[in-house]
């Protein structure tokens, strides 16, 4: 009789599970959702699959996963996997990181990858704030909610991110919150396979920090505020997604659009340009 | 192994520092380049982004200079030789993606084509004021290599050495140019491949199931893999272990950072190179580097004329630095001029390698042209007295 | 009549799935509980190592083998599968 065993084990060192994310928190609900979109995806070789991570809590998903991955400098995922895609386009290159990381110090590099289209899927764990330094705000902390560098609220407007992502140019934009199990790993899964940059905001829960000090209960009364007040509509009007401190949440897949990726567009006009000449990067080069 | 002909342009040129340091770079196997345009490194990149197509290579614009600086990271764990380029500002954003390729012991080569500084300071006319920057530059303790190109000559073989260094040791390594050795049009051979060493990356043989990815070697260095050959690696720029997985104690952070630092250090005599002439019977001993070493050339002389015994120490690599051919000298001599093109940096060290046992005469030069060569004459006759 | 209609008349229901808890995994966040659609499950008033109330399965037969549970648990506590079809097995 064969063992049975958590379908996400064979994806994750579990050698160091337990984890450092505190209960409550939905980062590990969107790894199961990873975990997922990989077991209905036999075409994606395992071997050749990487995940780059930045700094925070999000981060150190890269850690817990089995698979080539990368624990980088803070914001900078984006560009270390652009230059391993670009280096050897065979990879299927993964970024998983948090809002902080990847918005507000990586914001450059998020909106030059979309524009290129480097084929990269993007996931955006969004708990609008900076846990792992203990609760600062960051550039999607809704308006008028505390972090400990706003104490008497944010006032600064926050980003919108499939917008944002969208009007740079993504080819896949998603979101969707921890409560959306299902919806989460098929827009993975879809999204691994789109060429092109794709991205998923997810929105999670930070039990210890931007919940409790805006008193908004425990992981699991926000994963009921989530069910009970996001709203599913793929043909929502882009503009129209911002997220304010308690309103409604809009989710789903906004754009998926085609696109040449950033190698099919370099390899298209490098062939027509040198043609018989031009030596794509590869194994002999 | 031997160069890939198929990426060296065997040949007698006519070209600048800049554009000998991109055929070195191609000759040497680097396939990857992300850079930022940058005053006066910029020709490096352009002609790289003309050439790499052909010979299978990937250059990549990036948004800026931090984004390169890990760029060449992604692109070194994919397989490959890669290469940033950039001058002082950019260098200085690049610091901590030095620092993180120092950490996580990922080949790679930063060239630095040193302009005045600091800031924005003279963007089009030399300096080399960034000589401690390039050994202290990032925070934390580690090694480094730095070359240091005396003509367009040197900018074609020392990018190669710069390459090999970086994968003999998993390092980053600094090719230290000036604008004026970047800018400078001379001659420069290009050997046939078959004439052209270059170090293969240190890949295990090793199975998945008994490698580690910070095991280290008895020279102290890891050998390496490549994401997507099945080993699944995790690479942190967290204090980690030899399985890479991060491990936050001081025990772990001692025996990791005195690694990084040892096996630079350790193997310094393998990695110290510099050119002698007239040392050892010398009562003053030039010690210069770059460009500045050119500019030597001719106060040395003329020394040697009045009937001094003046010797010239160039250094090839300035980190490591020579410490133990500085303090032997120290020993025999009257003294150290050290010409540089800075408010004094290297001479800090020949300072204190040379521990009192004679003196060291700085001649500085706050950058902006080379030195008047009658500074250097007048330092060596004081070096005498 | 279909016969798998006369099935049921006859025998009970069977539990299709099968729930598995690492109870010393678990920090009692909730949300297999809340989220189980048939109510297999609720906190137990035991407490595990790490002095969290793990879940347990009350209804048993209640489970279908869906693995929400296990799609929701941040920490990977839990997994719910269905032997029938035998998704998750391991050689």
């Amino acid at each position: 009789m064969t063992a049975v065993v958590n379908p996400v084990e064979p994806l994750l060192r579990i050698e160091r599970i337990p984890h450092i994310w505190c209960p409550g928190c939905g980062i590990g609900t969107t790894v199961n959702c990873f975990a997922r979109a990989l077991s209905e995806s036999p075409d994606i070789d395992l071997d050749k699959l990487v995940v780059v991570s930045g700094i925070g809590c999000t981060g150190r998903v890269a850690g817990y996963l089995r698979l080539d991955s990368f624990h980088t400098t803070h914001g900078r995922p984006i560009p270390f996997a652009t230059g391993m895609k670009l280096a050897n386009p065979e990879l299927k290159v993964v970024v998983y990181s948090g809002d902080g990381d990847l918005i507000a110090i990586g914001g450059n590099h998020f909106i030059h990858a979309a524009r290129r289209n480097i084929e990269l899927t993007v996931i955006c764990v969004n708990n609008f704030n900076y846990a792992m330094t203990g609760g600062q705000v960051g550039p999607t902390t809704p308006a008028t909610a505390v972090g400990t560098t706003a104490p008497y609220g944010v006032y600064e407007r926050p980003f919108n991110l499939p917008y944002l992502a969208a009007s740079c140019g993504a080819v896949y934009v998603a979101r969707w919150t921890a409560y959306h199990v299902r919806q989460l790993a098929k827009s993975m899964k879809e999204a691994l396979h789109k060429r092109g940059f794709t991205f998923i905001e997810i929105v999670t829960p930070c039990p210890t920090l931007y919940e409790r000090r805006n008193r908004l209960g425990d992981g699991l009364t926000r994963m009921r505020f989530y069910k009970d007040n996001s709203v599913i509509d793929h043909d929502a009007d882009l503009r129209s997604l911002d997220l304010g401190f308690e309103g409604k949440i809009i989710c789903g897949r906004f754009v998926n659009i085609e696109r040449p990726s950033l190698i099919e567009a370099m390899d298209t006009r490098l062939a027509d340009k040198l043609g018989p000449k031009y030596r794509p990067i590869g194994e002999g080069t | 192994m031997k160069a890939d002909p198929r990426g060296v342009l065997t040949g007698a040129y006519y070209i600048d520092g800049n554009h000998a340091c991109c055929e070195g770079a191609i000759a040497a196997g680097c396939r990857f380049v992300a850079g930022y345009p940058i005053t006066p490194s910029t020709e490096i990149v352009e002609r790289i982004a003309a050439r790499f197509p052909a010979v299978g290579g990937v250059f990549i614009q990036m948004e800026d200079e931090i984004a390169s600086s890990i760029a060449i990271a992604g692109a070194a764990w994919a397989g490959k030789k890669a290469m940033t380029v950039s001058s002082g500002p950019g260098i200085s954003l690049m610091m901590e993606h030095v620092g993180f390729a120092a950490m996580t012991e990922t080949p790679c080569v930063f060239v630095n084509v040193q302009r005045g500084g600091p800031s924005t300071g003279l963007p089009t006319l030399p300096g080399q004021a960034d000589m401690m920057q390039a050994r202290w530059g990032s925070h934390g303790d580690y090694g480094i290599i730095a070359l240091s190109p005396t003509s367009p000559q040197e900018c074609f073989d020392l990018v190669i050495d710069a390459f090999n260094l970086a994968e003999r040791y998993r390092v980053p390594v600094f090719m230290m140019m000036d604008e004026c050795v970047g800018h400078m049009t001379e001659k420069v051979l290009i050997p046939p491949a078959n004439q052209i060493e270059v170090e293969a990356r240190r890949f295990t043989d090793l199975p998945p199931e008994q490698y580690s990815p910070y095991r280290p070697g008895d020279d102290l260095v890891p050998d390496i893999v490549k994401a997507g050959d099945g080993y699944r690696i995790h690479i942190t720029g967290l204090t980690h272990d030899e399985r890479g997985y991060p491990v936050i104690s001081a025990d772990c952070q001692d025996g990791l950072v005195r690694r990084l630092v040892g096996k630079i250090n350790r193997n310094a005599d393998r990695i110290i190179r510099v050119v002698e002439d007239d040392v050892e019977q010398a009562d003053v001993i030039v010690v210069s580097y770059g460009i500045t070493a050119r500019v030597a050339l001719r106060p040395i002389e003329l020394a040697r004329r009045d009937g001094i015994k003046v010797g010239h120490l160039r250094l090839v690599t300035v980190w490591p630095f020579p410490q133990q051919r500085i303090r032997e000298l120290a020993e025999r001599i009257k003294a150290f001029v050290v010409p540089e093109l800075n408010l004094g940096q290297v001479v800090l060290e020949v300072e204190r390698c040379a521990g009192g046992q004679c003196r060291t005469i700085p001649v500085d030069h706050a950058g902006g042209t080379v030195h008047d060569p009658d500074r250097i004459y007048r330092a060596i006759l004081e070096g005498v007295k | 009549m279909s016969d798998t209609q006369t099935d049921r008349k006859v025998r009970p229901n069977k539990p299709k799935g099968v729930v598995v808890i690492d109870r010393d995994r678990c920090k009692g966040c909730g949300f297999c509980v809340e989220f189980c659609p048939t109510g297999v499950l609720a906190l137990s008033e035991q407490l595990n190592g790490k002095g969290y109330h793990p879940p347990e399965a009350v209804a048993p037969d209640k489970c279908t083998g869906c693995g929400l549970c296990g799609m929701y648990c941040p920490d990977f506590a839990i997994f719910g599968y269905r032997p029938d079809k035998r998704a998750s097995e391991v050689d």
